[in-house]
């Protein structure tokens, strides 16, 4: 068994298969990695104002809460399709419909944090002559991090698998890999692009603990969600968005 | 949006709901392959994870489970499935895959509401000498419901969303629709599929819903579920 012989055969493990085509797993990766941020990033960005218009009024919260979780319930495969008319065969169209998936845990979890917050500490804030904004960027928001980084950390890992199916519009990153793969049936390509992907969800989760760690010093190491759930927001809902596959 | 009128006008047209290649066969297959992987998951996951909640035992597993699930690439595995010997058996790699994604959310739902059940009612129905059968089925099992409930809806969404995948692989039900779409480069028919694909996974979720709502074991009752 030289090394060569194992694209021939099409094996499931080729170092021949990694060293060849090195250069098209990394653009493959660095894709799927941009991907996945671009749309965390835009998915925090779009959550945290409706987050605090939620909070802030209450008629709101259930309208929002419902319109995520609507679009949670739609397929990835169609929810891709249905964007194609607007962004055609774009990387834009998988980053969109990724956003849209993250709004539903981000969103909860936001709000979830933000209403972690005691009433007596907004008290004492008002009493020290913070006004909104600075209430909400000094108290408020470091005591609703531990959630909202829980939120995200769920939300990046469930967005590294799904990016993969951004291959039907031919950005799908790893995904790509994977589905070039089955129509030629190379096996190395599809499995080496498949654990790939695990390994990246996986980093990215580990990469989220150490900042959630680093930011939130106070609270103690614990599983994420945990301490969303010390406070006494209705524990479900923690649940509930973490279920939502 | 000509994208939209030339969607409704592929869903106008009589011709793309009949045969081997319409709607209506599609949508057979997609339900038919869906409704029997959801009751495959839920007679292996649900007696597993009400009876570990009954133990109050493997609360790690049932928990890390949804984690590891969501870790996973839906399309890698159906790919790989489908490039293995098995394969050769057109709807078992479909199959398998459905499973694997439905098993999490059912596990951990019905494990948390079984361990969410308030202790000193447990307490209380142990103390008036109930068996662990009958604390089981008179006790936890009723109050565990709307979990349990929760995590039946969330594999079936989970699981219509699977199938529509499945086309990607190459097998049948709507997301054929959408993938055929895409080769002809015919936008509407995308379209038209993907409301199709959407309405159905809404449709289902809506129905478990108000399923779960008439079947409440605790209905009518003081303290009945949310």
């Amino acid at each position: 068994m030289s090394a060569r012989d194992c694209l021939t055969t099409n094996e499931w493990i080729c170092g021949e298969y990694v060293t060849s085509r090195s250069q098209e797993l990394v653009d493959a990766t660095l894709q799927h990695i941009a991907i996945t941020a671009a749309a965390v990033a835009i998915g925090v960005a779009v959550a945290l104002p409706l987050a605090l218009l939620a909070r802030r009024w209450r008629a709101l919260a259930g309208p929002v809460l419902g319109i995520t979780t609507v679009l949670y319930s739609v397929p990835s495969l169609a929810m891709f399709s249905l964007l194609l008319p607007l962004f055609g065969l774009s990387a834009a169209l998988v980053v969109t419909g990724l956003v849209l998936y993250s709004l539903t845990i981000l969103v909860r979890n936001i709000l979830i944090g933000l209403r972690s917050v005691p009433e007596e500490v907004r008290e004492a804030a008002r009493g020290m002559g913070y006004g909104p904004l600075r209430r909400l960027w000094e108290v408020e928001l470091p005591l609703a991090l531990p959630a909202l980084l829980a939120g995200v950390r769920i939300t990046t890992v469930a967005t590294v698998a799904l990016t993969t199916v951004g291959a039907i519009v031919g950005h799908g990153g790893l995904g790509t890999l994977i589905l070039d793969g089955l129509d030629t049936s190379f096996k190395a390509q599809v499995l080496t692009a498949s654990v790939l992907c695990v390994l990246l969800a996986l980093a990215a989760d580990a990469a989220l603990l150490l900042v959630q760690r680093l930011l939130t010093p106070w609270t103690r190491p614990s599983r994420a969600g945990r301490s969303a759930r010390a406070s006494r927001a209705p524990r479900p809902a923690v649940e509930k968005a973490a279920e939502a596959v | 949006m000509n994208a939209i009128s030339g969607a409704y006008e592929w869903l106008a047209t009589g011709a793309n709901w009949q045969g081997e290649r319409g709607v209506w066969h599609r949508l057979a297959e997609h339900l038919y392959f869906s409704g029997v992987c959801l009751l495959i998951s839920c007679l292996i996951a649900l007696p597993l994870a009400l009876w570990l909640g009954h133990l109050g035992k493997g609360g790690a597993l049932a928990v890390n489970l949804s984690n590891v699930g969501r870790a996973i690439p839906t399309l890698a595995v159906l790919v790989l499935l489908t490039l293995t010997p098995l394969g050769r058996y057109g709807d078992v790699p479909t199959l398998i895959a459905l499973v694997l994604f439905a098993v999490p959310p059912l596990l951990t739902n019905a494990y948390v509401g079984m361990r969410e059940v308030d202790r000193s009612v447990v307490e209380a129905a142990r103390g008036m000498g109930m068996s662990g059968w009958q604390l089981f089925a008179r006790v936890e099992l009723p109050l565990a419901y709307p979990m349990v409930m929760v995590g039946i809806r969330s594999a079936a969404v989970q699981v219509v969303a699977t199938a529509t995948l499945a086309a990607m692989a190459g097998e049948g039900g709507l997301g054929r629709i959408i993938t055929a779409g895409f080769s002809l480069q015919n936008t509407p028919q995308v379209v038209a599929g993907a409301f199709l694909v959407a309405v159905l996974a809404l449709l289902v979720e809506g129905l478990l819903a108000l399923a779960a709502r008439l079947f409440d074991p605790m209905r009518g009752r003081p303290g009945a579920a949310r």
